[in-house]
């Protein structure tokens, strides 16, 4: 009698295993461009990449688009984070790793171990503008068409704790016929280490001068206000509470209000054109002296008009030869994505699915350079 | 319910009649059987694998400290410049040593569970009661199971809960008491809006760790002894008189450690602390300030994802040392409990 | 108030004998010694025994005695035999002014009961309102039969859903079998151990004692060791599902251990004697007789213990890692769960819904997955956990019969 509850339990736990196991697939179906064995059937098997979390939904719409031209493969990204990301990819245990922040020396020096005696090197992919965003629906002034506008040196006296209300006379005199409440200003900063904190707090460091008080790094330096864990935190916070200011991705702060920043005589609200602006003037960061490697500098104090400087460029890490890859797959997977990435189209699909702003001409054609030299035969 | 009961006293009064019934077994029955060396055999083999799966166990415990030690090495040797960049870059510049670093984390993760705790206690105590001696014998039963019901609710979801339901609807309340009660310290305000403070984390870990206390406590409470409940109340004892001199002062070991295990649990809450409060890095007993403190395991989680190898060996470092606060706690209560049995 | 019970209670009181003949003594002197004594037996609520105080005393005891109540209680492990309180019932020489202050307390303590039950009701019924109405709008067929490959932000799949649950439904069961598979033989047999064959040895009390301290391993720490012990053994980076077992394991064990030796002690030491008595072996005994015996109540708790770890997010985050395709194999690759799932799309956010969008393209649709998903895993625990109870449910009526 006992031993029937317990077989009965076990069989029920069997039956779940059996009949979830022939269906151990649930993949979406995709258009395919050219149907039934359309597409480019050389490449196959399985790739996993990880890293940034930032880059997720800009890979969504990567893999699925690169899975038209190349049926057979099957890719996956975990958003485990930048480091964790370059620690996978140092490790060997992925093909490629996103980063928002480029390889360090030692990570480089690291890489020959997994690149075949070559090192590792980091492509920009991926380039989002970073909102200075607030929440003053109260007030009427949340919307996509209300920005406070604001010099470098006003956000920075904001987010080390030296203007604390919103009817604060500088705020004032920036904004004039806008009436701002007698309300504290809550600070809403990341509380995990990241690369929108690094992109924000070096955009402070180099624009607003000795305004800014703090060191550039990946953490947030002072304990003002609130803090959140990754961009949903940051917003869901502004969102719950009148008064708030903090920086994300501007594609997720569209129910709030966001800053239009002063960039030579205009002011300029943050938009993926604006920051694409930017990016054409980019240089290559001369630090990054290794082969291949295209860090961009991006210019915090430009002057150009309708230039948004307040950006976080996302990287892709990858090698030209990988260890253990007799048939070249890993290095084929790798050139065609990356060539897929970086081209017009993958830029379109990120712009359109991430909110993004698509890489220059410019840009893009430094980082095919480096992507020609991967090694497939 | 009362079966359990009654297997239990059975086996009480069996361990009584007969201590020594372990004694005759083993050798006379393997002889008995015909001496079957199979038998004799398999009775060996049995009796190892029982005695290795304990041993497991304890190789288990072992091993997580071996493991745990070996991976967070790297921040206790080697190079120090290095190191203390490292922890700058994991505290923002706030701490370049790593007992500097794990200081306030260690005050944030005690004082945050302690406070669920005592927010957890009397509640907790409260229901147990209400299970054992207030409610209808089959009222009591269905509450029971409300009650694991609660503890069965995954802590991801209370993270979910937390950050999106309760944080807005709480924010009213910690205000009013910071400007009712903000002269004192422990409650001065402003207090955070939205509420993402200590307060308010401690109140959804109290939610988390009640049911423990309150089933472990409930079980005790059921097994006070009925005689001198009935001797109370006959003697003219109001209800809350017997509770308070027939069933709390039997209980008082369990409840005890009951407590301590709520604790321990409150200790390594991960994702309601990461998605619910706003962390800080400070000693600052400022409970509806936001950006006070941090708990060892919400930090863990929430650095992981953008650590380097310096980073994830000081971040394993900081989990060994919630692992020995844990460990701690929980020998404490089994010594509390053991030696008021005794 | 515990603290003054404690002071009467009698160090050297072994048999339970002495308390019941104080308690006589000085029951029999307070309500003769005053007038007020009528009163304090009407006093008496409706559930107490008899009018007459005194007999009831010695009358009672009958069928079991002080003793074997209090060690049948148990009082959790190890209180057996432990000393059982003194009433001090001079306190309760009643005054009329003192009978109304002790009634108004009775009020007051019974209305603080009640409402620490009714508070701690709100949390339950909040968490479980809000996440059927949030969860319910993506619940579907289409959720759970697809994983979230191809699905771009916020436009709807070719079968018109917005992705689904599949994959980490499947990466949920897989890392739990493989939890149970690991921890099942090895607490069961920890706990055949601790009851059958170890005397209460240095050996059993330290396993007994490391088991209580290793409840409270936090999760985190759990998946850290896992992270930790899968890089040294296997390579640096190893992260797949069955590593998220061996974390989950670890959890799991000593709630199996603790149940499964409750378990084996309720089984009456008859059945063994008898089997001994006609030659078993120990061995044919603890299997065939003992832990078939306990069968059902092992099962229960074992479920019980996994209900507990499958909502389990920190370690998995650490150990199993996060992917969008459904992977079956439990011993390579990263693997999602649901709580990771969860964690996973209210951290991403919002979708953006640009000019190439589709039509029917939700920003919002993360976290109605989020919620949907949670509900999911709400019902899993809750099945899980009404299975269980169904299990000892079964094996205590039959032994009723």
């Amino acid at each position: 009698m006992h031993s029937h509850v317990f077989g009965r339990s076990l069989a029920l736990f069997l039956s779940m295993g059996l009949v979830v196991g022939p269906a151990a697939c649930g993949d979406n179906t995709l258009p395919s461009k050219g149907g039934v064995g359309g597409g480019d059937q050389s490449l196959s098997g399985e790739f996993a990449g990880s890293g940034a979390s930032s880059q997720q939904s800009a890979n969504e719409a990567w893999i699925a688009g690169f899975r038209q031209d190349h049926p057979q493969t099957r890719i996956s990204y975990d958003p485990s984070g930048s480091g964790a990301g370059v620690n996978a990819f140092l490790n060997g245990s992925t093909i490629w790793a996103g980063s928002d922040a480029p390889l360090s020396k030692s990570q480089v020096k690291q890489s020959e171990a997994i690149c075949q005696g070559g090192t590792a090197f980091d492509l920009p992919v991926y380039a989002t503008p970073i909102a200075v965003a607030y929440n003053l629906g109260d007030a009427g002034l949340n919307g996509p068409d209300h920005h406070l506008k604001m010099e470098p040196s006003t956000i920075a006296r904001i987010f080390s704790g030296r203007i604390t209300n919103w009817n604060d006379p500088e705020l004032a005199r920036l904004n004039p016929g806008v009436t701002l409440p007698d309300l504290h200003i809550t600070v809403v900063h990341r509380s995990d280490k990241s690369g929108t904190t690094k992109s924000f707090v070096s955009y402070l460091h180099d624009a607003a001068g000795s305004a800014w008080p703090y060191p550039v790094g990946e953490n947030w330096p002072n304990d003002l206000g609130q803090s959140a864990k990754g961009t949903a935190g940051v917003v869901m916070t502004m969102t719950q509470a009148q008064g708030t200011i903090g920086y994300a991705d501007a594609a997720q702060t569209t129910s709030l209000g966001s800053v239009a920043v002063r960039v030579g005589t205009k002011w300029t609200p943050p938009s993926a054109k604006a920051a694409a602006r930017v990016l054409e003037s980019a240089r290559r960061d001369p630090e990054a002296r290794e082969p291949r490697r295209v860090v961009l500098d991006i210019d915090h104090t430009t002057g150009q008009p309708g230039a948004y400087p307040v950006m976080l460029v996302s990287y892709d890490v990858a090698c030209s030869v990988y260890r253990h890859d007799q048939d070249r797959s890993r290095a084929r997977f790798a050139k065609a994505w990356l060539t897929y990435v970086v081209s017009a189209e993958g830029q379109r699909q990120a712009a359109a699915n991430a909110g993004s702003a698509e890489l220059s001409e410019a840009v893009r054609a430094m980082v095919m350079a480096s992507v020609e030299t991967i090694e497939v035969d | 319910m009362a079966d359990v009961d009654q297997a239990m006293k059975e086996a009480a009064m069996a361990k009584e009649a007969g201590a020594g019934r372990r004694t005759p077994d083993r050798d006379p029955a393997g002889q008995a059987q015909g001496g079957t060396h199979s038998g004799a055999r398999a009775d060996r083999i049995f009796r190892f694998c029982a005695r290795g799966a304990g041993i497991l166990i304890l190789l288990a415990l072992a091993a997580v400290t071996l493991f745990l030690i070996l991976k967070a090495f790297p921040a206790f040797i080697g190079d120090g410049g290095q190191r203390s960049k490292a922890i700058e870059s994991l505290s923002g510049g706030r701490a370049s040593g790593f007992w500097q670093y794990v200081g306030p984390l260690v005050f944030g993760t005690v004082l945050i569970a302690g406070l669920a705790l005592l927010m957890a206690f009397p509640v907790a105590v409260g229901i147990a009661l209400f299970i054992s001696h207030y409610a209808p014998a089959r009222l009591s039963t269905a509450l029971s199971y409300v009650v694991d019901l609660l503890a069965a609710i995954p802590s991801v979801v209370y993270g979910l809960w937390g950050a999106l339901v309760l944080v807005p609807h709480i924010t009213g309340f910690w205000g009013w008491v910071a400007r009712h009660l903000g002269w004192i310290p422990l409650f001065a305000g402003p207090a955070a809006a939205p509420a993402r403070s200590v307060a308010t984390v401690a109140l959804v870990l109290a939610v988390m760790i009640l049911p423990i206390i309150t089933s472990v406590t409930r079980d005790i409470f059921l097994q006070a002894p009925r005689l001198q409940q009935e001797a109370a109340l006959a003697l003219g004892a109001t209800k809350w008189e017997m509770i308070r001199l027939a069933v709390l002062p039997f209980g008082r070991s369990g409840i005890i450690s009951a407590s301590m295990l709520g604790l321990g649990r409150a200790l390594g809450e991960t994702m309601a602390v990461l998605m619910i409060l706003s962390p800080g890095f400070s000693y600052a007993l400022r409970l509806l300030r936001p950006s006070t403190s941090q708990t060892i395991a919400a930090n863990i989680a929430s650095q992981f994802p953008e650590a380097d190898s310096t980073g994830v060996a000081l971040l394993v470092a900081t989990g060994l040392v919630l692992f020995i606060i844990t460990f701690l706690v929980n020998y404490m209560a089994r010594r509390i409990t053991t030696k008021a049995g005794a | 108030m515990m603290g003054r019970a404690d002071e009467t209670w009698p160090g050297s009181n072994k048999d339970g004998e002495t308390p019941m003949k104080d308690m006589r003594s000085r029951a029999s002197l307070s309500p003769v010694s005053s007038a007020g004594g009528s009163a304090s037996s009407t006093s008496v609520s409706p559930d107490s025994v008899s009018p007459g105080p005194v007999p009831a005393g010695p009358e009672t005891p009958g069928s079991e005695s002080p003793a074997t109540a209090a060690d049948g209680g148990g009082a959790g492990k190890g209180a057996d035999g432990g000393p059982l309180p003194v009433i001090d019932f001079g306190k309760f020489k009643p005054t009329r002014s003192s009978l109304r202050a002790r009634k108004r307390k009775n009020l007051i303590m019974t209305a603080l009961i009640v409402l620490s039950f009714l508070v701690a009701l709100i949390p339950l019924v909040s968490v479980l309102w809000v996440s059927l109405v949030n969860g319910v709008e993506r619940l579907n067929l289409d959720f759970l039969t697809h994983n979230m490959s191809g699905v771009v932000g916020g436009n709807p799949t070719a079968t018109g859903g917005y992705g689904g649950i599949l994959h980490a439904i499947i990466g949920t069961l897989e890392v739990t079998l493989g939890a149970m598979v690991i921890s099942i033989p090895i607490g069961v047999m920890c706990a055949v151990y601790l009851v059958e064959y170890s005397h209460g040895g240095r050996l059993a009390r330290a396993i007994s004692l490391l088991v209580d301290v290793m409840s409270g391993i936090p999760s985190i720490v759990a998946g850290l060791f896992a992270f930790s012990m899968f890089a040294t053994l296997v390579g640096p980076g190893t992260v797949n599902g069955f590593s998220g077992s061996v974390a989950l394991s670890l959890l799991m064990i000593p709630t199996v251990v603790k149940t499964s030796e409750d378990m084996l002690a309720v089984v009456p030491n008859d059945l063994r004697e008898a089997a001994y008595a006609l030659g078993v072996t120990q061995q044919r005994t603890i299997t065939r007789i003992v832990l078939r015996t306990a069968l059902p109540g092992i099962v229960s708790g074992t479920i019980l213990a996994i209900a507990r770890v499958i909502g389990e997010t920190a370690p998995l985050l650490i150990a199993s890692g996060f992917i969008a395709t459904t992977n079956p194999n439990l011993f390579s690759g990263r693997m999602t769960t649901l709580p990771v799932y969860v964690y996973n799309e209210y951290s991403e956010g919002l979708a953006v819904c640009g000019p190439g969008a589709a039509s029917g393209c939700l920003t919002d649709i993360r976290m109605q997955r989020a919620w949907a998903a949670a509900l999911v895993l709400i019902l899993i625990v809750l099945l899980l956990n009404l299975l269980g109870r169904l299990i000892s449910r079964i094996f205590s009526v039959q032994e009723a019969k």
